[in-house]
């Protein structure tokens, strides 16, 4: 069975936005927009939706399903993609899929044996997952990169290991950002056999900065 | 307006609510509504990343609930509305990636509004169109603002003054938190005014004769000095009394420049609204004002009057009907949007 799935990511400085071919033997990326922009999620990400189906002459209502990046990342652009997913997938009334964004970085390179993948977190940490051929086998988790095991890792992937390469000091792979062809393949199997879906709830990993008051005096202040 | 009219799904986010409204025409098909304000409380103002959240969880639940209460399915909406501004940013992000991914999936057009605008187009909803320009006041935590609207749910309007420093609702938010009432501050203290005098404490009308501009701050300084003073003195603090002295102090600036400025502008009618516009005290004055001054006054129910959904459907279907320029999809989340930028 042929499926046309759109595969949306925002967890990074990246807005993805692709329309990917998947059949049951097969995984093709038919059209992409990319715009590495951390402030311009809200703005890029819908007219790059509708420029794929453009470019490919689809209509949004042949889509089958949604795949989107739940992240870790920076949580104001995270949630446009999430927001766009859920509605999209909603209105149209098509399942839509959460996967790890660093999962949609470990697909590009399945044959590493041990892969640390990392984005940027900003205030001098990582969000990152490692992996083993492909598979996650620790994380996601945010902390800084001088807190990051790195015994046995072979290679890294990933912006968040682009910036602190000279720290990480391993082989760096190319793909700072999430690719929706391994997106989809990180759902190819719910996909697939029709599983049902869950909420895309965004992997934030921290807390909101928020204080709570200590008395009414800070009025005065 | 007849029920052939276009039906328009409203979405607003720019705050602490997650509002979605369906309006045909001027008529209200449904208000749906979610709100953190609880999640808010214990940090005693709206908390931006924690309202943000809020607004990714209720996003798809709450067009359901709109799209059930009026019988419609997401194909039947003709065109979506979304609050582009002015708010908190992360919080109004997701409300214009909801509506563009709503447009777009479905084809139909896109409009980006201002969130000040819509406060006024909702009173179409109680009071029907008013086709003649109109006085304007809008006070809420987040805004307080004397407006000259040609037209209620059109293209244009004019700023003639707004607060230069605190909000009314936000200077109403840090009284009640002296006081040591919950937030939102408002409704708690409305409700303490109801068993005080107003004449109990002279507290200072700022810039009461001076043009279309408010100043609270110095008013919630004065009320903080006055607390601070009895209870370094060990008297008890009359909270009724000091609620019901702020409370006056406020509303009588407030009214007083709306009914000055509805008469220097020959207007006959005076529209309020925003969420302290649901404050009881605030509409008592002001029709006694207008009454005396000959003018018609127009307040939405306070479910209107707080920020929703449908205040955005109410301008957006107005804007649909004076065939307005959809918003392209390129449109950003503007949290400074100007007050005179109705449609992006
Ligand atoms: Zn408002």
């Amino acid at each position: 069975m042929h499926r046309l799935v759109l595969a949306l990511d925002t967890s990074s400085a990246a807005v993805t936005a692709a329309v990917v071919e998947l059949t049951d033997d097969g995984c093709r990326t038919a059209a992409q927009r990319q715009h590495v922009d951390p402030r311009g999620h809200a703005e890029h990400l819908a007219p790059a939706i509708a420029e794929c189906l453009n470019q490919i002459g689809a209509e949004p209502g042949d889509l089958t399903t949604v795949v989107a990046g739940t992240g870790p990342g920076p949580y104001t652009g995270l949630r446009v993609g999430l927001v766009t997913a859920a509605v999209i997938a909603d209105v149209l009334d098509i399942p839509a899929y959460g996967v790890c964004s660093l999962d949609g970085i470990a697909g590009v390179h399945p044959d590493v044996r041990r892969l640390l993948v990392a984005g940027d977190a900003r205030r001098k940490e990582i969000y990152w997952a490692r992996y083993e051929t492909g598979r996650r086998v620790a994380g996601p988790h945010v902390d800084r990169p001088g807190g990051v095991i790195l015994e046995d890792v072979d290679a890294m992937a990933g912006a968040g290991a682009r910036l602190y390469a000279d720290r990480l000091e391993l082989r760096l792979l190319d793909g700072d950002y999430p690719d929706p062809r391994a997106l989809v393949l990180a759902a190819r199997d719910r996909i697939l056999n029709a599983e049902p879906t869950q909420p895309l709830t965004p992997l934030y990993l921290r807390r909101p900065d928020a204080a709570v008051p200590t008395g009414p005096k800070a009025v005065l202040q | 307006m007849s029920s052939d009219a276009p039906l328009v799904l409203g979405i607003e986010t720019s705050c602490d609510e997650t509002g979605v409204g369906i309006v045909r025409g001027t008529e209200l098909l449904a208000d749906a509504l979610a709100t953190s304000v609880e999640e808010h409380a214990r940090f005693g103002g709206v908390v931006p990343e924690v309202a943000s959240r809020a607004h990714l969880e209720a996003m798809v639940p709450t067009i359901c609930r709109a799209l059930g209460s009026a019988g419609a399915a997401p194909r039947d909406v003709d065109a979506v509305a979304v609050t582009a501004g002015p708010g908190l940013a992360g919080a109004l992000l997701v409300g214009v990636a909801a509506a563009k991914a709503y447009a777009l999936a479905l084809g139909k057009p896109l409009y980006g509004v201002n969130h000040l605008s819509a406060h006024v187009a909702v009173d179409l909803l109680e009071h029907g169109p008013l086709d003649e320009p109109c006085v304007a006041l809008l006070v809420s935590g987040g805004h307080s603002s004397l407006l000259f609207v040609p037209r209620i749910g059109g293209e244009e309007l004019t700023e003639l003054g707004a607060t230069v420093d605190d909000a009314a609702g936000e200077a109403y938010d840090k009284v009640a938190r002296l006081l040591g009432m919950p937030f939102p501050g408002g409704p708690p203290i409305d409700r303490a005014a109801r068993d005080g005098d107003p004449r109990a404490i002279e507290f200072p009308r700022a810039m009461r004769e001076d043009g279309y501009a408010f100043s609270f701050a110095g008013l919630k300084t004065a009320v903080a000095r006055w607390v601070e003073g009895r209870q370094r003195a060990g008297e008890p603090v009359p909270v009724a009394d000091v609620a019901a002295s702020f409370q006056e102090a406020v509303v009588d600036v407030l009214t007083h420049k709306a009914v000055k400025a509805a008469r220097e502008h020959g207007v006959e009618h005076l529209v309020i609204g925003g969420g302290v516009a649901a404050n009881s005290r605030l509409r008592a004055l002001a029709e006694q004002r207008c009454a005396r001054a000959g003018l018609r006054l127009r307040v939405p129910r306070p479910r209107l009057c707080t920020d929703n959904g449908a205040m955005v459907a109410a301008l957006g279907a107005q804007l649909v009907a004076n065939g307005a320029t959809p918003s392209p999809l390129e449109i950003p989340a503007d949290s400074a949007l100007p007050i005179t930028e109705v449609l992006l």
